[in-house]
């Protein structure tokens, strides 16, 4: 629980902090006439709702993940000469080596969106969804050694195993849903890339952030392994 | 897209125009607004009937064939569930929260327009799948609204088979609906408020929904995982919850399992639920005495601040809810300590409410009597939340009728009451007439007095040790006869606060048709929905031109002005007066 708090007083924080001490300090009820404020719509330089929208979601995943991991730990504590740690199928490496390789692909297409370059964008995009599914094809195959070795939901490290994973490769499926919207609407021959900007950029960031929870739930679960 | 939907638009608005997409898959935030609380009404009104059926098993014991103790148990869960989140959250989130935010903030609609009509519609879903509960074999589930495992999921529990499955499942699908409404508040507070709506303009009422939606995203989350987990061990057979449990003779399915895990994911939710409920309705309450009192409300800087400070407290008290599950006593210490810190900033703003009216030329209207019943009322909730808050004094109470009179009084009354005084405050914006005053007095007088009369009694119950959660008392030698008595007068009291809430839907309804012509200010309010060019607002809200904002949302009463109040854009030339001086009585 306490990794749940203490994500939640770092999200609080950065709400008080970066949002409302500097604001906060003003006095509304002297203040008068409209003041030239950057918050307002309409104005440029301020980040599209899609943008913040998509922060604000993930720091709800985040919250989700970390109490995820929180009841992983508290179960583990709790139990009474019934956890018996899994060991890891290899095919996790490979797994997070295609991950790393996705958000790669994502990234060159986000690159390359900013550029106009239309053919490195669908190469981009390309790679890194046959990469993200790579990914999803790997976890099946990982649940299936699981399953092979013994490991079944009896078992309660095995259990939450299969719990993170799958809730992790859900949040992937849904990204993957608007990958393929974005590269639908560039399919033809003559859109460029500038029309699909907004998705490509927001689809990398949700990518990043799918591979650094990733990271974390790998480095969690190989730390309690046998 | 979106982002031109709240810019100015100087081109005709492509209103919709069927009857279908105007007011069914309605993308306007008013309508969805109006949708979530419909719905949410109507299956509050459920959760009503269910507290009159559990009033008359307890005033008048085996009299009523037709309640056997298994119902009883289904009829507290179904109640306590649906009355905190299918009624209160979603009414203040999905129903007050879409209605205002936009037009508070001066926007044309939420920036996620497509999203937020999903969010009502996944909602719906989430009522249906929980009111499928009471058609299928074994009917609701009867474990609590705490729904705690094991006895859950285990059999002799009233819908452990289906019931708690279908529980779970609409509470995962509320939590789907709650994302994407929440998502769009807080972006649109964020992202679309109109020139010169800086933070500190803000009306209290966006503060405290916007809090309570950043609470409720935060907190929800840890409901999804208990219910995820508790799904998987009740389908498929896993222990994350369930331990070695020798049920009716059958050899135990799980193993090692921790109840006390779910109790904290439980918590770690049911915590802030209190305050995702209560933050709003402080919000609300504070603009409903400033406008009715003619004051600008005492220390509003303050308020936000408290607002902020109750917000991150929220996260570390849950565990007073479970300080008899056998916890180290320094961990109660703690939460302890925590749990009366919390009472600083919600007395700051009590004290706040009061010095609002505090030489305020007071007008008893309906939402004035509303908002007042509500300080009494939530003062004698949290009181007595300090009592509970202390380990030594709740672990004699826990599990009381105590408990029941203590969490009515502060999150059930409380909030209702500002929900009444927000209906009566707002329908004259959303309908274009005014709600019948007469009858909306005999609704005020009955439901108030009605509910002291309901849960003051139920702490000397508490007190006496009268166990909560019981279908009939039997071998309980410690209750005198005359608690009896209690019951009964407490059933008479329900049953009158029932009638008078039918008073309230009749008025609601013929008003609609019948009430008084309302025009666009009737409360001569300051706050920007009540400037918009039509009443009802339209499609898009502000016409061509989005409205712009020079001060602050309480310039009421401003000496030299000409009128008792200056709505939030009026420039500084036109109001004719010297607004700044409110900063003589301000903070």
């Amino acid at each position: 629980m306490s990794i749940s708090v203490a994500f939640i007083a770092v999200v609080v924080g950065l709400v008080v902090w970066g949002l409302l001490v500097r604001r906060l300090t003003s006095r509304p009820w002297e203040a008068q006439g409209a003041p030239a404020d950057t918050g307002h719509s309409g104005v440029e330089g301020v980040p599209p709702p899609a943008k913040i929208g998509l922060w604000v979601l993930l720091a709800v995943v985040s919250s989700l993940f970390g109490l995820f991991i929180s009841a992983y730990y508290m179960r583990m504590g709790h139990a009474h000469g019934d956890w018996s740690p899994v060991a890891l199928p290899r095919v996790l490496w490979l797994n997070t080596a295609a991950l790393i390789l996705s958000s790669a692909g994502m990234q060159t297409a986000r690159g390359a969106v900013r550029r106009a370059q239309t053919h490195r964008v669908r190469i981009g995009l390309i790679v890194g969804g046959l990469f993200a599914l790579a990914f999803l094809a790997g976890q099946l195959v990982a649940w299936r050694e699981l399953n092979v070795s013994g490991y079944f939901l009896g078992s309660p490290a095995a259990a939450f195993f299969y719990l993170l994973t799958a809730v992790h490769g859900l949040h992937l499926l849904g990204g993957l849903l608007v990958w393929g919207k974005t590269v639908v609407r560039l399919a033809p021959a003559r859109v460029e890339a500038i029309a699909v900007r907004s998705s490509v950029e927001l689809c990398t960031v949700y990518w990043h952030y799918l591979l650094i929870v990733w990271l974390v739930l790998f480095a969690v679960l190989l730390s309690t392994s046998a | 897209m979106a982002y031109v939907a709240i810019a100015d638009r100087d081109h005709a608005l492509h209103d919709p125009q069927t009857f279908i997409t105007k007011y069914i898959w309605s993308q306007d935030h008013k309508i969805i607004a109006i949708q979530y609380a419909v719905t949410a009404i109507g299956i509050g009104l459920v959760a009503l009937g269910l507290s009159v059926l559990m009033r008359l098993q307890l005033g008048f014991p085996h009299t009523f064939s037709l309640i056997a103790p298994g119902n009883y148990l289904q009829f507290i869960t179904m109640h306590g569930m649906i009355m905190v989140i299918y009624l209160l959250t979603a009414l203040f989130l999905g129903g007050f929260g879409n209605y205002l935010i936009p037009l508070m903030c001066g926007a044309r609609d939420m920036v996620f327009p497509y999203m937020n009509m999903l969010s009502y519609w996944v909602y719906l879903l989430a009522v249906l799948v929980l009111v499928a509960a009471f058609f299928v074999p074994g009917g609701p589930t009867g474990a609590g609204w705490t729904l705690y495992p094991p006895q859950a999921v285990l059999p002799g529990t009233p819908g452990a088979s289906w019931g708690i499955v279908l529980m779970l499942v609409s509470l995962g699908i509320f939590i789907v609906a709650f994302t994407m409404g929440g998502l769009n508040y807080v972006t649109t507070v964020l992202q679309a408020r109109c020139r010169g709506m800086t933070f500190l303009r803000l009306p209290l009422s966006v503060w405290g929904i916007f809090m309570a939606t950043i609470l409720g995203l935060l907190a929800f989350p840890s409901l999804l995982v208990s219910a995820v987990m508790m799904t998987l061990d009740s389908l498929l057979g896993t222990s994350f919850f369930l331990p070695a449990v020798v049920s009716m003779g059958q050899s135990p399915t799980h193993n090692g399992g921790s109840p006390l895990l779910f109790q904290h994911l439980f918590w770690f939710f049911g915590h802030p639920e209190v305050y995702i409920v209560a933050l709003p309705a402080f919000g609300i309450v504070s603009d409903l005495l400033s406008t009715h009192a003619r004051r600008h409300i005492f220390g509003y800087r303050m308020m936000v601040w408290a607002l902020l400070a109750i917000g991150c407290l929220s996260f570390v008290m849950w565990a007073h809810h479970t300080y008899v599950s056998g916890m180290n006593p320094y961990f109660g210490f703690f939460f302890a300590t925590t749990t009366l810190i919390i009472a600083v900033p919600t007395a700051i703003k009590v004290y706040n409410w009061i010095l609002t009216l505090w030489r305020g030329d007071i007008h008893f209207t309906m939402p004035m009597l509303f908002a007042i019943g509500f300080i009494f009322t939530f003062i004698n909730g949290g009181l007595t939340g300090l009592f509970l808050g202390n380990v030594t004094v709740d672990v004699p109470l826990s599990a009381t009728y105590f408990v029941v009179g203590h969490f009515h009084m502060v999150m059930g009354v409380s909030p209702i009451l500002v929900v009444f005084g927000a209906i009566y405050h707002w329908y004259p914006k959303i309908t274009g007439r005014l709600l019948n005053d007469t009858l909306g007095r005999i609704h005020f007088w009955v439901t108030f007095l009605g509910t002291y009369a309901i849960y003051l009694p139920m702490h000397y119950l508490g007190i006496l040790g009268v166990p909560r959660r019981y279908y009939a008392f039997g071998g309980t030698d410690f209750i005198p006869p005359s608690a009896q008595w209690a019951n009964v007068g407490i059933t008479m009291a329900a049953l009158f606060v029932a009638t008078a809430q039918l008073v309230f839907l009749f008025n609601l309804i013929w008003s609609l048709s019948h009430g008084k012509e309302a025009g666009s200010n009737p409360w001569r309010a300051t706050t920007l929905e009540w400037q918009t060019p039509d009443t009802p607002p339209k499609h898009g809200n502000w016409g061509p031109k989005l409205p712009v904002v020079y001060r602050w949302a309480y310039d009421y009463s401003v000496p030299g002005a000409k009128e008792d109040f200056i709505p939030q854009n009026v420039p500084p030339d036109a109001a004719s007066g010297v607004p700044g001086t409110a900063a003589a009585h301000g903070v």
